[in-house]
C-alpha cells in the first residue's frame, strides 16, 4: 500500500509513532500533486516544494520538541480557493480576484495551521463557488480522477479530485447547496457539511452568508470527524458561530447502531433518480440494518419546493455579497474607463463569468422594487415550512438517508449549456443548507460505468456525531470509500 | 412572467453590470426560463407563515470596548488595483 493510499487519521498515527516524517509525508504530496495537476487540474495554487517541505520542518521539530499538536500534526492538507489564506493568492477561481493576496488567515485556516496542519495550496472551484460541475472555474475546469472526460462535480470539485487521486489526504470545502457533498459523491470520498455556524466562517469569501458553511472531505467518515474537531468552534469574528458542544466526535465512532431510526424519505426516490443511484443506497440502507437500525420510508413533500426556495435565497444574498467587487479596495480593475460608474459596471461585467452575473441578476431581480414580496419574501417562508418539516421528520427518526445526487458524474460540457437543468441536479442537498443542518455523502457503490455513487446522512441540527458514527459504521462493513481511480481511470470509460 | 431586456437593463442597472448585446438577451431568455421554474412556490399556501431569515435564534452580542489592532494600512493598500500611499484611488466624482 503507497503512502497516499492510507486515511489522513492513519497517515497521523504513523507520524505521532515516528514511522513517517512530516518531511516524507509531504515530498509524496508533492510528488502526487506533480504527477496529477496536468490531468485533473485539481489545484488552482500550488505552493512551491520549499514552502511545503518548511512547514513539514517545522512540525516536526515541534513535535520532536514534544509539543502535543493533534492526530493530524504533519499530515499534508488543501483548502479551497475561496478560504483566505495570509500571504498566498486566493482566486476564488475568478478574475477578479486573480492577483488578490488576503493579509490574514480564515479562522478554519489558522486552526488547522495550529495543529501542525501542512498547508499544499489551493484547490479549484466554480467561479465563487456558484456551479455543480467546477467548470466554471476562470483557471479551467478540474477533471474527475475516475474519468478525466467527467466533471468532479462542483463547487469543491478542486478538494474531491484532489483527495481521490491522492494528492492530499484531507480538503477543506465549503458547502452552501451541496458544494462538499455532491462533488464528494462524484469523486467517491467522504464529505461532511456542518451544523450551520459550527465552524467560523471568518476568512470564507461569501456566497450566501445564511447558508455557506466549511467542511472536510477526506477518504472515510472517521477523517471527517478528526478534521472537524480542529476547526469547530465560536469565534468572535463570525457573529453566527457557535459552541457545538459535540465533546469528541472521533469518541463517538463506535460503530454502534442499535436502536437508531433512520428515514427515508421517499419523495428523494422517485422520478428523475437514476436507477443504479437509486440501488447503490438503499443497499447502503440494507447494511444500516444489518448494523441494528431501524429504516423505514417516510412521506416528505417538502421536496418539490426546495431547488427554487434555495436558488432564490442563495442569488438574493450573492447579489448583495458580491457588490464589494468594485475594483476600487482590491482585484482586479478595467484598464479603461470614464467615470466612476463606469469603472464599476466595466470591472464587474468583464471581471466575473457568465454563471455568477446570472447570480447577481437573478438575485438583484428577486429583491428588487415589485418582486420582493413574491419571490424573496415567499420563499423566506418556505423555508420556516422546510425547516418545520424537518422538525417533524427528526422526531421521528435520528438520521435521514437520501442520494446525494440524482446520477453519478456527468460529462464536462454537458451542464453549462442549460443552467436550469444544472440547478434542478441539486435537490437533494440544498434543503439541509436551507434548514442548516448537518449531512454527510458516503461512497456506496459504483455505477455500470465504473463511475463512484454516493449515499447522503442527513441529521438534526448538532446531530453531527450520529451522522459520523453510521457512516463509519457503514465504513467498517464496506470497502467503497478504500477504493482509487489511480491507474484505473482508463477502465472508467 | 415575461422577462424583456429592458427589465434586464434595469436589473443591471442596479446590479453596476453592462452586459453586451448578445450576453443581454441569452440572459434574457435564461432569467424567464428560471423564474417561471421558481413560480412552482406559487403552488404552496404560506398565509400566515413568519419569513424565517435565520434558522438558529441569535441575538446581538456586546463586547468590551476595547481597542485591538486593525489591519496594517500598507499591507491592506497592497490589494488595491490603484492606491497611493494612504489611500484607495478612483475617478473624480465630484466636480
Amino acid at each position: 500500500m503507497e503512502l497516499w493510499e492510507f486515511t489522513a487519521l492513519e497517515l497521523g498515527g504513523l507520524i505521532q509513532r515516528g514511522e513517517v516524517s512530516p518531511t516524507q509525508a509531504a515530498q509524496v504530496a508533492l510528488d502526487r500533486m506533480a504527477a496529477e495537476q496536468d490531468r485533473n487540474n485539481a489545484f488552482v495554487t500550488r505552493l512551491d516544494g520549499e514552502t511545503v517541505l518548511a512547514q513539514a520542518a517545522e512540525v516536526e521539530k515541534r513535535l520532536a520538541a514534544g509539543e502535543k499538536l493533534s492526530p493530524l500534526a504533519g499530515v499534508p492538507m488543501a483548502l479551497k480557493d475561496n478560504i483566505c489564506t495570509k500571504g498566498v493568492r486566493t482566486t476564488c477561481a475568478s478574475k477578479i480576484l486573480g492577483d488578490f493576496t488576503p493579509p490574514y488567515d480564515a479562522t478554519a485556516a489558522e486552526k488547522l495551521k495550529t495543529a501542525g496542519g501542512v498547508l499544499l495550496g489551493k484547490l479549484n472551484l466554480d467561479e465563487f463557488a456558484m456551479g455543480s460541475t467546477s467548470e466554471t472555474s476562470y483557471y479551467g475546469p478540474t477533471r474527475n480522477p475516475w474519468d478525466l472526460d467527467r466533471a468532479p462535480g462542483g463547487s469543491s470539485g478542486g478538494a474531491a479530485a484532489a483527495v481521490a487521486a491522492g494528492e492530499c489526504w484531507y480538503a477543506i470545502g465549503s458547502d452552501t447547496g451541496g458544494s462538499i457533498r455532491q462533488p464528494a459523491s462524484y469523486c467517491g470520498v467522504t464529505g461532511l457539511k456542518p451544523t450551520y455556524g459550527s465552524v467560523s466562517r471568518y476568512g470564507l469569501i461569501a456566497y450566501a452568508s445564511s447558508l455557506d458553511q466549511l467542511g472536510p472531505l477526506a477518504r472515510s467518515a472517521d477523517d471527517c470527524a478528526a478534521v472537524l474537531e480542529l476547526m469547530a468552534g465560536k469565534d468572535r469574528r463570525d457573529g453566527t458561530s457557535l459552541d457545538a458542544g459535540w465533546g469528541s466526535l472521533t469518541a463517538s465512532l463506535t460503530g454502534d447502531l442499535r436502536g437508531l431510526r433512520v428515514g427515508l424519505p421517499s419523495d428523494c426516490f422517485g422520478e428523475g433518480l437514476d436507477q443504479e443511484v437509486r440501488a447503490a443506497v438503499l443497499s447502503a440502507a440494507d447494511v444500516l440494518k444489518a448494523r441494528g437500525a431501524a429504516v423505514e420510508e417516510f412521506s416528505f413533500p417538502m421536496m418539490k419546493y426546495v431547488v427554487p426556495t434555495y436558488y432564490i435565497i442563495a442569488a438574493a444574498e450573492a447579489s448583495s455579497n458580491l457588490s464589494r467587487f468594485d475594483g476600487v479596495k482590491y482585484g482586479w480593475r478595467a484598464a479603461d474607463y470614464e467615470d466612476l460608474t463606469d469603472l464599476y459596471e466595466k470591472t464587474r461585467t468583464q471581471g466575473f463569468g457568465a454563471e455568477v452575473k446570472r447570480r447577481i441578476l437573478l438575485g438583484t431581480f428577486v429583491l428588487s422594487a415589485g418582486y420582493y414580496d413574491a419571490y424573496y419574501k415567499k420563499a423566506l417562508q418556505v423555508k420556516a415550512l422546510i425547516k418545520k418539516a424537518y422538525d417533524e421528520a427528526f422526531e421521528k427518526y435520528d438520521l435521514l438517508l437520501t442520494p446525494v445526487a440524482p446520477t453519478t458524474a456527468p460529462r464536462l460540457g454537458e451542464s453549462l449549456g442549460d443552467p436550469l437543468k444544472m440547478y434542478l441536479s441539486d435537490i437533494y442537498t440544498v434543503p439541509l443548507n436551507l434548514a442548516g443542518l448537518p449531512g454527510l455523502s458516503m461512497p456506496c457503490g459504483f455505477d455500470g460505468q465504473g463511475l463512484p455513487i454516493g449515499a447522503q446522512l442527513i441529521g438534526p441540527a448538532l446531530g453531527e456525531a450520529k451522522v459520523l458514527n453510521a457512516a463509519h459504521a457503514f465504513q467498517l462493513d464496506t470497502d467503497y470509500h478504500r477504493q482509487s481511480p489511480v491507474g484505473k481511470e482508463a477502465q472508467a470509460k | 412572467m415575461k422577462i424583456t431586456e429592458e427589465m434586464v437593463d434595469y436589473v443591471s442597472i442596479l446590479a453596476r453590470l453592462k452586459l453586451p448585446q448578445e450576453e443581454k438577451t441569452r440572459m434574457t431568455g435564461e432569467l424567464e426560463q428560471i423564474l417561471a421554474y421558481m413560480d412552482v412556490l406559487d403552488g404552496l399556501d404560506t398565509s400566515g407563515v413568519e419569513p424565517m431569515s435565520h434558522v438558529f435564534p441569535l441575538k446581538n452580542v456586546l463586547r468590551s470596548d476595547e481597542v485591538v489592532p486593525s489591519g496594517d494600512r500598507a499591507e491592506l493598500l497592497a490589494n488595491a488595483p490603484v492606491p497611493d500611499e494612504a489611500a484607495f484611488l478612483v475617478p473624480k466624482t465630484v466636480e
